[in-house]
């Protein structure tokens, strides 16, 4: 038997990917084929299928991967997947945050005068749930590239981002005003796979504590 | 000449004939094995007063209208309350046990995808007047025997008990306000969300360690005989229930002592229907010992549903996997494919 019981394992490629492949290795998975192979997405003799992080959720939710590992980031925008919880496995830390330009807050600004503030984001029903939550109202504008462009440029007043380092923010002029929360990476599981293959996914577990 | 397509609304769909002829293969089977046990079949009204359904606390209506005279009516969410308000009205007075069985379509508002329509058929039975152990035992049975004569083979019950982990916690002094967070995670299922929760709430490390780990226990009957302490106290419901079980119902039950459905109107043992050729539940249910109580007519009662559409995907599914076994004796090269699964 293969170190994972058979599991299919749904494996994000991105910031993820490395240091996902070196848990993988430490649990006794040989991942050289992934490493060395970028444009391949599944590994059968591993049970290893790659895909990008967002991605996760709606194999594993489907039952095409048993398990999966994915960011808090994802999970918390994809609200509604029936997928199970398993495991914070601690790496791959970053902050959700709102942020504005420097100086006088402007989303401060838009609320008092205007009552409601623009922001601009990739996650808008994270955004969304954190403004609702906190009482204010916000205009969500969804952007598909750059999200630091659009306070520059007066599309909005405030950005709602994931950061690691906070580089890119400083380097166009953003502070970070509030944090979300801080996300990790995930694992998690397929609630039917979970019953039915209960021994080997607690193996796994079992084996990412001590690794 | 350019066809004229009307839409339909999201989450409904058509069924034509090839699929109808496989869909009432899947509900003549299961109609025989419920008039068997003696289940009779009943109607009511897609549309009810909401605040009748309101009584009953299942899931909140997705679909509202108002009558002539201005009255809110809405389409059922599932069949288990409509026929409480049946038992209670027309029922009054009928010697116990009652037993109904039902096929029919149910309406929600989930996010549509395969095997979850916002309007689904469902079968299923009530059995009311019958306590547990030995209602839910009686429930079970006809479960498996339905989904035999549907012709799954693989299929296992997940069983739990709706009241483990509200007990388990009385029993450690956990505080009813702390109660909420921790059940409300492991309603989201989120197991690193309970863990900081029982992190804040200040347990002994023991106590901590037993909350987060009981209801990540599931297996065979080993899970029942291995609890000791307060989890033994918790389990003994579902101990009753198991020693009652056949050896054919028994050897497809799966313990889970972190099972948890939706409903708010389960009281006692719970039940989920899996398929490996699914990743979703086939159906489910469970004892709402209190539900009947609402309307006026207080009996304990326990039932199940099963969504048609997910027994039809799952038997196709089993059907694939059955053809995957063959072609690996006849070519030679299934091996991998049946392996890579």
């Amino acid at each position: 038997m293969s170190p994972t019981n058979g599991l299919t394992i749904a494996v994000p490629r991105g910031a993820l990917l490395s240091e996902t492949l070196d848990r993988l290795d430490a649990i006794g998975v040989d991942t050289s084929e992934v490493r060395s192979n970028d444009r391949k997405l599944l590994f059968a003799d591993i049970g290893v299928v790659t895909m990008r992080p967002s991605d996760v959720p709606t194999y594993v939710e489907a039952g095409a991967a048993d398990v999966g590992i994915t960011g808090k980031d994802v999970l918390t925008e994809q609200p509604e997947r029936d997928v199970y919880e398993l495991m914070d496995l601690g790496y791959g830390a970053c902050r959700m945050v709102l942020a504005t330009v420097d100086g006088p807050d402007p989303s401060v600004e838009a609320l008092r005068r205007l009552g409601v503030m623009r922001v601009a984001t990739k996650y808008h029903k994270t955004a969304a749930a954190f403004f609702e939550r906190t009482g204010r109202q916000a205009e969500i504008v969804e952007v598909k590239g750059s999200v630091e462009l659009a306070p520059l440029t007066g599309l909005v007043e405030a950005i709602v981002d994931l950061t690691a380092t906070g580089t890119t923010l400083r380097e166009n002029n953003l502070v970070i005003r509030e944090e979300l929360f801080v996300s990790t990476a995930r694992l998690i599981a397929n609630p039917v796979a979970h019953k039915l293959k209960a021994a080997a996914i607690d193996a796994m577990l079992e084996k990412l504590r001590a690794a | 000449m350019r066809p004229q397509i009307h839409p339909i609304p999201s989450g409904t769909r058509d069924v034509l004939p090839d699929e109808m002829r496989e869909l009432r293969d899947i509900t003549e089977a299961v109609r025989a094995v419920f008039e068997l046990d003696g289940y009779g079949e009943v109607w009511t009204p897609a549309l009810e007063y909401e605040q009748v359904l309101g009584r009953g606390g299942g899931a909140p209506p997705a679909y509202r209208v108002f009558d002539d005279h201005g009255e809110v009516l809405a389409l059922r969410t599932d069949m288990t309350v409509p026929i409480a308000r049946l038992v209670a009205t027309r029922y009054p007075t009928a010697e116990p046990p009652l037993k109904f069985c039902y096929f029919a379509h149910a309406y929600r508002g989930v996010r549509p995808h395969r095997g979850q329509m916002r309007e689904f058929l469902q079968a299923g039975i009530e059995l009311v007047g019958a306590p547990a152990p030995q209602g839910t035992a009686e429930a079970l049975t006809v479960l498996c025997h339905a989904l035999d004569a549907v012709g799954l083979r693989d299929y296992r019950i997940g069983l739990g008990d709706a009241s483990l982990y509200r007990t388990l916690l009385r029993s450690l002094g956990v505080p009813p306000e702390a109660a909420e967070g921790l059940m409300d995670a492991l309603v989201a299922r989120d197991f690193v969300a309970l863990e900081g929760e029982l992190g804040r709430l200040g347990l002994t490390d023991a106590d901590a360690e037993l909350l987060l780990r009981v209801p990540q226990v599931r297996g065979g009957p080993e899970v029942l005989s291995g609890a000791d302490g307060p989890v033994a106290d918790a389990v003994a419901g579902l101990r009753g229930v198991y020693e009652l079980l056949a050896a054919e119902v028994a050897e497809r039950v799966i313990f889970d002592l972190g099972l948890i459905r939706k409903m708010g109107y389960y009281t006692g043992a719970v039940f989920d229907v899996y398929d490996p050729a699914l990743g979703a539940p086939l159906g489910g249910g469970g004892r709402y010992d209190d539900l009947l109580g609402r309307f006026g007519r207080p009996l304990p009662a326990v039932g199940f549903a099963l969504t048609i559409d997910r027994l039809h995907i799952a038997l196709t599914g089993e059907e694939r996997e059955g053809e995957a076994v063959t072609g690996l004796l006849s070519d030679g090269h299934g091996e991998a494919r049946v392996a890579g699964r």
